[in-house]
């Protein structure tokens, strides 16, 4: 069975067509082409699907997505305002709390729910709101720096780039940090399929 | 070449001028700073392209039937139901893929369909190729296959057994062989036994490890595309795409040339995407076909089924000491449980051995490891590849040790270090920061007021270790470069980097910019780095054994080295200076016997502008070979082990164990780690700490075992990701990533590994720190709240029992 529903994703309203037993995920991901929101075990496990729906964490492989209907959806593609990245996905590069960056998606929309609640977490809270998001690179520290440095950011306004620096005491921080929307092009992102 | 006659400039990233002298006296402008990476944003931002993010008009979905039987012969394979049904374009078999492969060249023992048997539950047997996925999950249901059931063996030691060698899981390669062994190594370095006579301490243990895996959140993926014009084309989630293209063409009988692979971003591989796998050929020949692009995507139960994780060894160690403190024997019998194929396991099985012979010196040693199959799914390289595992039980034997000589194990550890110099199987060694990683982790510590002195149920361990920088011989023997890079420089100012290194997270990509920002004076947002394609890249052999750093970085190094010193020739004669006073850095070239000056500085879009006029198109390659002579022994085997560079770990780990539970709960890990020189601090930093939080997860929490009983044996007792316990973020200790900087001749600016070195400490030293909490040596992983729990209850209960006596 197919049909054709409505749903208000990054602030755009989009009509798409999905098999009636899709998931939010497999619409995000083979309907809409918003691949960003990873599949990593299709069963409510790993966390690497997660959105915001209304503002909170939801695991789209798991959600039919009939129930996102008439709900405000929010993917890793719609956090960044503009040019500009979101403070959390610039403290991630900077952090280095990003290897293989499968993971990322889930974890940025995880840390952006608990944000937009506390904007000052202890790395306890920070721990707990990560807890159902699974990482296999990191050991989760240099993400429990990047959501700290980037709830710095939001309180205080400072660029992320700036409080890295200054913890880190860079020698170049300048150039060594430079502009996000100046950023290198590796292959996994100039990929020409 | 006038002002006028430049293009528009960049400068946005470049240093201010005013900063040139600190630049100008700085031993280094980018290698050593915490840069951002190259795909840090892009992954963040989730523009980052994976192997399912990328989808083709018309393609197809395929699924692969899988083996439900751990050893049987396939009597018959018939698909005719499922090719009945409506939307399924094609269905193979083994038939249609008869050449075996291998990662490894002499042990070539798997088919991509089995042949006549199947050897797991879990092994592949056809594959389905529909318009879309759930057609291809309906049509599987439609094959029918008919098996004839064979004895199957979980145990290694049931495999040996002369009973199990009638009904062998391989044919035996030399007639009158049990064809379940598929290497047995035997080494001996000094005289074992004459040593071990002597010693005044003689320490026995069995220990076992249990098998882990790799656990990627990212599932394995392959598409394929054939062309009009002959080329095949394969974007797989590898972390070898020069051998999966060579092996992709030689089981499909295609010309290399006519066959690309391309690596799009990989969602974490930890070696478990080392080899190529079932999926990929299943893709290529369905495309070849069909005519039509096919994708597969693993699901995560076949994640688990494919494994290639860490082989479970049951290892016998005797280690005899003298008085003084010095190891002058140590005897080890290794028996590796390698599951179904051979994988990586023949350089496994000389891996249990031959990399244990570093940071310590060692007497006398022997070694004999023997690999075995059994039904189960094959068991490969992970991160650590061979030696973790007896790392492991050496490790608590030096522990052992240094309590029955009453030594602190630091202290021990230190009258033992060997230095530099040769390991007892003939290794160089150049470089060795173990010391100062001992040291490191014991004042981090506060190792002296906490080691015996936190009372029962805390406690603190130490363990050592040495990892590899990639190895002296590649896979396949041959005599070219084991690494290129070819870069390329325009006169806009960008640099081009195109290597064949295969970014897995690690940040390969990210280090090749690093490099050549350093060697042409660029920012870094001025470097392009396209990596991992094989029609555009040199060739690499891919991201194993921690090779990229030293490996593709020498030649990244080479490459940049012949266009700077064009550039600085240039820049040189039009300031009427020696070339060596021209530094380029921060985005300028600049007079280094003059920084201030105005006169004395040039952007550095117009000093290759300058040397673009003077030297024709800018571009060079480079490559590197590694050291062949006097690096190794000249004895069979001796090549296997061999690294152009060595680096050492020391961890201290801190533990509360609960006696009523059995719940280890790991607190700190302290990990020193001598990366020789960290081109990126904060790489290295990430790559220790996710080390030791693969290696504390697979001390405490993670096991893969399959079930046993007529119903359901060979069953895998948690292929999902909720019951294979991988540590959430409540779950990880803290880690203390220390860098150490011993700066090794033969690597980039001194570099050497950090991939998989720092893990191997971790599972010991969490041993030695429980016992330092408890008083109870547990010698077998993993530290379970059930096997601690029986470990304590057992201790007490002979301790009693000796009461009563």
């Amino acid at each position: 069975m197919k049909d054709v529903i409505t749903l208000h994703i990054n602030g755009d309203e989009v009509e798409v067509g999905v098999s009636t037993h899709f998931t939010l995920l497999e619409t995000l991901r083979y309907a809409l082409g918003l691949t960003g929101s990873k599949q990593g075990c299709d069963k409510g496990d790993c966390g690497a699907c997660t959105v915001l729906l209304d503002g909170q964490p939801h695991l789209a492989c798991i959600m039919p997505v009939y129930e996102a209907i008439g709900r405000r959806i929010t993917t890793v593609e719609g956090l960044a305002e503009g040019r500009v990245p979101h403070p959390l996905q610039d403290a991630f590069d900077l952090c280095g709390a990003a290897q293989c960056g499968f993971c990322t998606p889930g974890i940025l929309c995880s840390a952006y729910g608990l944000l937009a609640q506390n904007v000052d977490p202890s790395r306890d809270e920070i721990r707990r709101a990560l807890s159902g998001n699974l990482c296999r690179c990191t050991g989760y520290t240099k993400i429990f720096e990047a959501v700290e440095i980037a709830a710095e950011s939001l309180r205080t306004g400072a660029d992320p780039r700036d409080i890295v620096a200054e913890r880190y005491d860079l020698a170049f921080p300048s150039s060594s940090m430079q502009p996000a929307e100046h950023t290198a092009v590796s292959s996994t992102g100039a990929s020409d399929a | 070449m006038r002002n006028e006659d430049l293009l528009p400039l960049q400068e946005v990233t470049a240093d201010a001028p005013e900063r040139l002298r600190e630049v100008a006296e700085a031993e280094f402008r980018t290698i050593g700073g915490r840069n951002r990476t190259t795909d840090g944003l892009f992954k963040s931002t989730g523009k980052a392209i994976y192997t399912d993010d990328i989808t083709f008009p018309g393609m197809l979905h395929a699924k692969i039937l899988r083996s439900t039987e751990p050893h049987a012969k396939i009597l018959s394979i018939d698909p005719a139901k499922a090719l009945a049904l409506p939307g399924v374009y094609d269905v193979i078999t083994g038939k249609e893929l008869p050449t075996p492969y291998g990662i490894i060249p002499w042990t070539p023992d798997e088919h991509a369909l089995a042949v006549g048997k199947v050897r797991f539950v879990g092994d592949a047997v056809a594959c389905v190729a529909a318009v879309d996925e759930e057609t291809a999950v309906a049509a599987l249901e439609l094959i029918e296959v008919e098996y004839e059931r064979l004895p199957y063996y979980l145990d290694p030691e049931e495999a040996l057994a002369e009973v199990a060698a009638e009904n062998p899981i391989h044919e035996p390669r030399k007639p009158g062989r049990n064809g379940n062994v598929l290497k047995r190594v035997q080494l001996e370095f000094g005289p074992v036994d004459e040593k071990m006579v002597k010693a005044d301490v003689l320490v026995e243990g069995e220990y076992l490890f249990h098998g882990t895996t790799h656990t990627p959140i990212e599932p394995h993926c392959a598409i394929s595309r054939m062309n009009q014009n002959g080329l095949l084309e394969v974007w797989s989630a590898t972390q070898v795409p020069h051998y999966l293209q060579r092996e992709i063409a030689r089981v499909l009988g295609l010309d290399v040339a006519k066959v690309r692979v391309v690596q799009p971003a990989v969602g974490g591989a930890f070696g478990g995407k080392s080899e190529p796998f079932d999926l990929e050929f299943c893709v290529a020949l369905l495309a070849v076909r069909t005519g039509r692009p096919v994708k597969i995507l693993y699901t995560r139960e076949e994640v688990f089924y494919s494994h290639r994780g860490r082989h479970p060894m049951k290892m016998t160690y005797r280690v005899g000491a003298s008085r003084d403190g010095r190891i002058l024997a140590v005897d080890a019998k290794t028996i590796l449980d390698g599951g179904a194929y051979a994988s990586f396991g023949l350089v496994t099985t000389y891996y249990s051995g031959q990399l244990l012979t570093a940071p310590y010196e060692i007497d006398s040693y022997r070694f004999d490891s023997t690999r075995v199959y059994t039904n189960k799914a094959p068991c490969g390289p992970k991160r650590g590849h061979g030696s973790v595992q007896p790392r492991f039980a050496f490790e608590i034997s030096l522990d052992k040790v240094a309590e029955e000589l009453d030594l602190d194990p630091i202290e021990f550890r230190r009258g033992v270090f060997m230095g530099t110099g040769r390991t007892v199987n003939e290794f160089r060694v150049q470089s060795n920061g173990f010391l100062e990683c001992l040291e490191s982790v014991e004042k981090a510590s506060g190792w002296r007021d906490k080691f015996r002195k936190m009372g029962y149920g805390r406690g603190i361990g130490v363990a050592g270790s040495c990892y590899i920088s990639g190895t002296n011989y590649p896979i396949y023997p041959n005599p070219m470069p084991q690494a290129a890079v070819q870069v390329q420089v325009e006169r806009s100012g960008r640099v081009t980097v195109l290597h064949g290194a295969s970014e897995i997270g690690q940040g390969s990509d990210s280090t090749m910019a690093y490099i050549a920002c350093e060697e042409l004076g660029v920012p870094l947002d001025y470097v392009r780095v396209f990596s991992a394609d094989t029609d555009l890249v040199p060739v690499d052999l891919g991201a194993y054994s921690s090779r990229e750093t030293v490996m593709v970085g020498n030649a990244c190094v080479m490459a940049c080295r012949q266009i700077g010193e064009q550039v600085r020739g240039s820049v040189a004669s039009e300031w009427g200076l020696e070339p060596s006073r021209v530094r380029l850095a921060g985005g300028w070239a600049f007079d280094s016997g003059d920084p201030d000056s105005p006169e004395g500085r040039m952007p550095i879009a117009q000093a290759f502008q300058l040397a673009e006029a003077g030297h024709g198109t800018l571009g060079a390659v480079g490559h590197y070979n590694t050291p062949k002579e006097g690096v190794h022994g000249e004895y069979r085997g001796g090549t296997i082990g061999a690294s152009p560079a060595y680096s050492f770990t020391a961890h201290v780990a801190e533990v509360e164990v609960d006696p009523d539970s059995g719940f280890v709960e790991v607190k700190t890990i302290w990990v020193a780690h001598d990366c020789g020189r960290a081109l990126n601090p904060m790489l290295v930093e990430g790559q220790i700490e996710g080390s030791a939080y693969m290696g504390c997860a697979e001390a405490i929490l993670e096991e893969q075992t399959y079930k046993t009983g007529e119903h359901q044996g060979a069953l895998h007792d948690a292929p999902s990701l909720l019951d294979y316990r991988i540590p959430t973020s409540l779950d990880c200790p803290e880690f203390v990533p220390l860098i150490v900087e011993s700066i090794d001749p033969e690597g980039p600016y001194g570099a050497k590994e950090a991939g998989e070195g720092p893990l191997h400490p971790s599972l010991p030293a969490i041993a030695n720190a429980i016992y330092d909490a408890i008083g109870i040596r547990i010698d077998s992983l993993p530290f379970t709240p059930d096997r601690v729990w029986r470990a304590i209850r057992d201790a007490e209960a002979a301790k009693s029992a000796e009461e009563v006596a």
